[in-house]
C-alpha cells in the first residue's frame, strides 16, 4: 500500500514542481501562450479541488459548482463596474456573496440524497444563470468586460502575467493546503464519517447535516475565489461561465484526476483541459472525440488516474 | 381577459410537453434506476429530424412521424450501444457518461446541420386560429398539441396501469431479480421502456419545433425543467410528473407575462425591467425550493425505495 | 432505584395497517441487564429503532432519565447518553477499525467544528478508543481498514463502538448474531462485566446467553409485551412457552 501512496505523491510532487517553474519555461522557450494556458488550468484546478471537498471527501455530488465561479467573477466584474476596483473590497465581497449562497442552496439542497440532490443543485445553478442572464445592466447575456484587474495597491500587479500566474499559483497550493488540513481536522473526519455511513454517524452522536453544510459553504467560497481569479484572467465575465455544461466540466476534471485524494483534481483538470484543447486544434469538433471518450473513462475506469495509481501493486 | 386564457392556454400547452419530456425520464429512472441527462439530446434530436424530414417529403404529418420512428431508433440503437454498460452503476457515473454524450451529440448535430438552427413552418391547415370562446381565439396548432399531449398522458396511464407491460414496469421498478428469475427478458424490457422514452422526448421536440427555434443546445435548457418538475412531483412517478408539469408550466408561462407589469406597478420603471426577467426565470426555482422545504421527496412519490 | 432510567409507556408504531409495536410498555431500571425477547417478527428491532430514534412512533412515549425523548433526533439522544449496537452491522466500512471507536469518543468530546488540528493526533481519544478496543479484545486490529474484518469481528467492532460513546444505557441488538460458540462465549463474558458498569438492554435469541445475563426479561410477540419479570418467572410463564412452540427456542434450560 505504501508503494502506490508513494506513487502519488511522487506524481504529486512532479506536477507541483512542474507548475511552479512553468513561468521559466515559458521566458526560456519564449512562448507565452503556455503561461497564459496554465494559468487558466490552474484556476479550474482550484475549482476542482473545492468540489473535490464536498464530492470526493463529503460524498455531496453537487452538479451546481460553477454557480461559484459566476458569482465570484460577477462581484469582481459589478463592483469594476461601479468603480469598486480595489480588489481588498472586491475579493471578500466574492467569498461572502460565495458563502451565502451556498449557505442558502445547500440548507435546501442537503434535504435531499442522491439523484435528487445532483438534480436540485443543477437546477439551482441554472437559475443563478438565467438570473445573470437577465441582469441587463451587467451586460446580461452578452457579459460584462472588466477593463482594469483587481487592484492591490502596491502589493502585486495583477496585469503583469508572472505575478498573476504565481497568484493564482498560491491560491490554489494554499486551498489545497486548506483542504488538507480540513480533511485531517475533527470537522473532516466527520464529513468523511458521514459520506461512509450516515446512519451510524447519527447514531454515533453527530448531526450529520450540519456538517454537511458547512463543508459545502466551505466549498462554495473557496471556489468563489477561483471565479474571482477567473474573471481577472480573461477580463470577463458572462453567464455561460455558470452554464450547467460548466458545472460538469468541474466534475469531470475531479473524476478523471480521482476522487478523495488532494492532488488527484490538479492532475485531473491538467489532463482535462490539455486533451481539449489539443482536440481543438485537431478538429472544430472536438466534442466527437471528448464525448465517448468520457463515457469510455467512465464506464471502464474506476477511480480515475489516482485511483489508477493507488492500484499499483495490487492493493 | 383574454390574455389570460391565452396565456393560460399557453401555459397549459407547454406544461403538457414538459410532462411528455419528464415522463420519459421519470420512467427511465423510476424503473431502471438510470439517470439520462442524453435526454434533452434526444428532444433535440425529435426537433432536428422533424425539420428535416418534413423540408424533404413536403408533409408536416409524415416528416413528424418519420421523425418520431428516427427518434425511437436511435434511442435504441443508443441503449443498445452505450447505455446499457452504465446500468447498476452509481448514479453519478451515470450522470457523467450521459453527459460525455450531450457534448458529442451538440457537436454532432453541428458537424451534420451547421451551427445555425433550423426553422420548422407550419403547413397552412394548422396556422388557422380556432374559436374556442366566443370572442377569444386560439392558435389552432397549439390545441392539437395540447390534444395530443393529452392522448399520450391517456396511453401512458393506461400502459402503466391497466396491461401487463405496464404491470411488468411497475414490477420491475420495485424488484428486478423477480422479474429476471419469472423469466421475462429483463434486458428487452429495460430496451423497451428506454425506446419509449426516446420517443416521449422525440415527440416533445418534434412537437415543440415550429414554436421555438430548432437549435444546438435546446435540450439542454428543458432537461433542466425537467428534472425540476421531476423534483417537484416525486420520482417515479407518472402521475406526480403530470400534475407538477402542468402546474410547472402554467405558473412559468403566466409568470413571465405578468410579473413585469406587476413589478412596475410596485416598482419605479427601470427596476422592474431589471428585476423582471430575472425573477420570471427565478420563479419555478423559488417554486422547487418551496416544495424542498416542505416535502422533500415530492408532492407526489411513487411508493417505492 | 428511584425512576427508571427508561420508561417506554404505550409504544405503537404502525406501518400502513400493521402494527409492528403494539400499545408497548417497558421500564429498565438503571443497572440492571434487561434482556428482550420474542419470536421472529416480534417487533424487537423496530422497538430498539423507537428508543434509539432512527424511526419515529406513531403515538406514545419515551422517557430517558426523566426526559421525554420521543421527539428527540437520534443524535441528540445519543449525546443523552444513550448507544446502540446495529443487528445488521453498521460500520465505517473503509476506515479503520480505531478511526471507527474514535469517532464515537470524539463526539462525545465537546463539538467537533474544529478544521485545523489533525484529529488522528489527539491522544485522549486514540487512548478511549484503543481501551475500548482492549475491552472487545481487538486491539491488535485497530489500524486495519474494517471491510476485511470478519463477521464475528465486526459484531465486537460494534459493542466498542458503543462503548467509547460512555453511555448511561446501551441498547445492543442481536450482538451474538451470527457468532461461533467460542466468540458467542467471549461476548458473554464480556457482556457480565459491563453489566456492572452500564444499564444493558439486550435484544437476543441466543436463550443460554440470557439467561446467563439477564436480570429481568421482556418478552414480545406481535409487537405486544405478553411477559416481563425476573428469569425464573420467565420459564415458568404459560403464554411465554405457548409463544415459543414450534419455535426452534424451547424454554426449558436453568441459567
Amino acid at each position: 500500500m505504501t508503494a502506490s501512496l508513494n506513487a502519488r505523491a511522487a506524481v504529486a510532487a512532479l506536477v507541483a514542481a512542474g507548475l511552479l517553474l512553468l513561468p521559466l519555461y515559458s521566458q526560456l522557450s519564449g512562448n507565452i501562450f503556455v503561461l497564459t494556458l496554465f494559468t487558466r488550468i490552474v484556476i479550474f484546478a482550484l475549482a476542482a479541488s473545492s468540489l473535490n471537498l464536498i464530492m470526493g471527501y463529503g460524498g455531496m455530488m453537487s452538479f451546481g459548482h460553477a454557480a461559484y465561479l459566476g458569482i465570484g467573477g460577477y462581484a469582481v466584474g459589478i463592483l469594476a463596474f461601479e468603480g469598486i476596483g480595489s480588489g481588498f473590497i472586491q475579493w471578500p465581497v466574492a467569498l461572502v456573496v460565495s458563502a451565502l449562497f451556498a449557505l442558502a442552496i445547500g440548507a435546501l439542497s442537503l434535504r435531499t440524497r442522491g439523484v435528487y440532490f445532483i438534480m436540485i443543485t443543477l437546477a439551482f445553478a441554472q437559475m443563478a444563470y438565467y438570473v445573470a442572464s437577465g441582469l441587463s445592466r451587467y451586460g446580461g447575456d452578452d457579459g460584462l468586460t472588466i477593463y482594469k484587474r483587481s487592484d492591490f495597491g502596491g502589493l502585486i500587479d495583477l496585469s503583469s502575467r508572472l505575478q498573476f500566474y504565481y497568484l493564482c499559483l498560491f491560491c490554489l497550493f494554499g486551498g489545497i493546503y486548506l483542504i488538507w488540513r480540513i480533511v485531517n481536522s475533527r470537522f473532516g473526519m466527520v464529513v468523511q464519517g458521514v459520506r461512509s455511513n450516515e446512519q451510524r454517524m447519527q447514531a454515533i452522536g453527530f448531526p450529520a447535516t450540519r456538517y454537511r453544510l458547512i463543508c459545502f459553504v466551505i466549498s462554495g467560497t473557496l471556489c468563489g475565489l477561483a471565479g474571482a481569479l477567473l474573471a481577472n484572467n480573461t477580463d470577463f465575465v458572462s453567464p455561460s461561465v455558470m452554464y450547467w455544461t460548466r458545472s460538469g466540466d468541474l466534475m469531470v476534471m475531479v473524476i478523471f484526476g480521482g476522487m478523495g485524494s488532494l492532488f488527484g483534481p490538479v492532475v485531473g483538470t491538467i489532463v482535462y483541459l490539455l486533451l481539449e484543447e489539443s482536440l481543438s486544434r485537431i478538429t472544430e469538433y472536438w466534442a466527437l472525440i471528448m464525448g465517448p471518450l468520457l463515457l469510455l473513462i467512465v464506464v471502464f475506469g474506476r477511480g480515475g488516474i489516482f485511483g489508477l495509481l493507488g492500484r499499483l501493486k495490487g492493493g | 381577459m383574454l390574455l389570460v386564457v391565452e396565456q393560460f392556454l399557453n401555459g397549459l400547452q407547454f406544461g403538457l410537453l414538459l410532462f411528455l419530456l419528464a415522463a420519459g425520464l421519470t420512467l427511465v429512472f423510476g424503473i431502471m434506476d438510470f439517470v439520462n441527462l442524453a435526454h434533452g439530446s434526444l428532444y433535440m434530436m425529435g426537433a432536428y429530424f422533424a425539420a428535416t424530414f418534413v423540408a424533404w417529403t413536403g408533409s408536416f404529418v409524415v416528416g413528424a412521424i418519420l421523425a418520431l420512428g428516427a427518434t425511437l431508433l436511435l434511442g435504441i440503437v443508443l441503449e443498445y450501444v452505450a447505455l446499457r454498460h452504465l446500468y447498476g452503476r452509481d448514479h453519478l457515473d451515470q450522470v457523467l457518461g450521459t453527459f460525455g454524450l450531450i457534448l458529442f451529440f451538440n457537436d454532432a448535430v453541428r458537424l451534420i446541420w451547421g451551427p445555425a438552427g433550423l426553422s420548422l413552418p407550419l403547413p397552412v391547415w394548422l396556422t388557422v386560429p380556432v374559436e374556442i370562446m366566443p370572442g377569444v381565439f386560439y392558435p389552432s396548432y397549439r390545441l392539437a398539441i395540447i390534444a395530443v399531449s393529452l392522448a399520450v398522458a391517456v396511453f401512458l396511464y393506461i400502459l402503466v396501469m391497466r396491461t401487463r407491460i405496464g404491470m411488468l414496469i411497475r414490477a420491475g421498478a420495485s424488484n428486478r431479480e423477480m422479474i429476471g428469475a419469472l423469466g421475462i427478458n429483463i434486458k428487452l424490457l429495460f430496451t423497451l421502456i428506454f425506446g419509449l422514452g426516446a420517443a416521449l422526448a422525440g415527440l416533445a421536440g418534434l412537437m415543440q419545433a415550429p414554436i421555438l427555434t430548432v437549435q444546438i443546445g435546446m435540450g439542454e435548457n428543458i432537461l433542466i425543467l425537467a428534472f425540476v418538475i421531476i423534483v417537484i412531483g416525486g420520482i417515479g412517478s407518472i402521475r406526480g410528473a403530470f400534475l407538477a408539469a402542468v402546474f410547472v408550466g402554467i405558473i412559468d408561462t403566466l409568470g413571465r407575462a405578468f410579473l413585469p407589469d406587476l413589478l412596475r406597478r410596485v416598482l419605479s420603471s427601470s427596476a422592474a425591467s431589471t428585476a423582471a426577467p430575472a425573477l420570471s426565470s427565478m420563479l419555478i426555482y423559488l417554486l422547487m425550493a418551496i416544495v424542498l422545504v416542505l416535502r422533500p421527496e415530492g408532492l407526489f412519490p411513487a411508493n417505492r425505495r | 432505584m428511584a425512576e427508571p432510567l427508561l420508561c417506554v409507556e404505550n409504544l405503537v408504531k404502525r406501518f400502513g395497517g400493521i402494527a409492528a409495536t403494539d400499545h408497548l410498555s417497558l421500564e429498565v431500571a438503571s443497572g440492571e441487564l434487561h434482556a428482550i425477547i420474542g419470536p421472529n417478527g416480534a417487533g424487537k428491532t423496530t422497538l430498539i429503532s423507537q428508543l434509539t430514534g432512527q424511526l419515529s412512533p406513531s403515538s406514545g412515549t419515551i422517557r430517558f432519565a426523566g426526559k421525554d425523548i420521543t421527539r428527540l433526533p437520534a443524535w441528540r439522544r445519543s449525546r443523552l447518553g444513550l448507544a446502540r449496537s446495529f443487528q445488521v452491522t453498521s460500520l465505517l466500512s473503509d476506515f479503520t477499525a480505531i478511526d471507527n471507536v474514535a469517532l464515537a469518543a470524539q463526539a462525545h468530546d465537546g463539538h467537533s467544528f474544529h478544521f485545523w488540528r489533525n484529529a488522528r493526533g489527539e491522544t485522549h481519544l486514540r487512548d478511549a478508543a484503543r481501551s475500548a478496543l482492549e475491552r472487545v479484545g481487538l486491539e491488535r486490529r485497530a489500524e486495519i481498514v474494517v471491510s476485511k474484518f470478519s463477521h464475528g469481528e465486526q459484531r465486537q467492532l460494534e459493542l466498542a463502538v458503543a462503548l467509547a460513546a460512555r453511555p448511561q444505557l446501551l441498547l445492543l441488538d442481536e450482538p451474538m448474531a451470527g457468532l461461533g460458540v467460542t466468540e458467542s462465549a467471549a461476548m458473554v463474558r464480556l457482556l457480565l462485566e459491563l453489566r456492572r458498569e452500564v444499564t444493558i438492554v439486550l435484544v437476543e435469541h441466543d436463550m443460554d446467553a440470557v439467561f446467563a445475563l439477564a436480570d429481568r426479561i421482556t418478552v414480545l410477540v406481535y409487537g405486544r409485551v405478553i411477559a416481563s419479570g425476573v428469569p425464573s418467572a420467565i420459564r415458568k410463564d404459560e403464554e411465554v412457552k405457548r409463544a415459543y412452540l414450534g419455535d426452534t427456542h424451547v424454554v426449558t434450560r436453568h441459567g
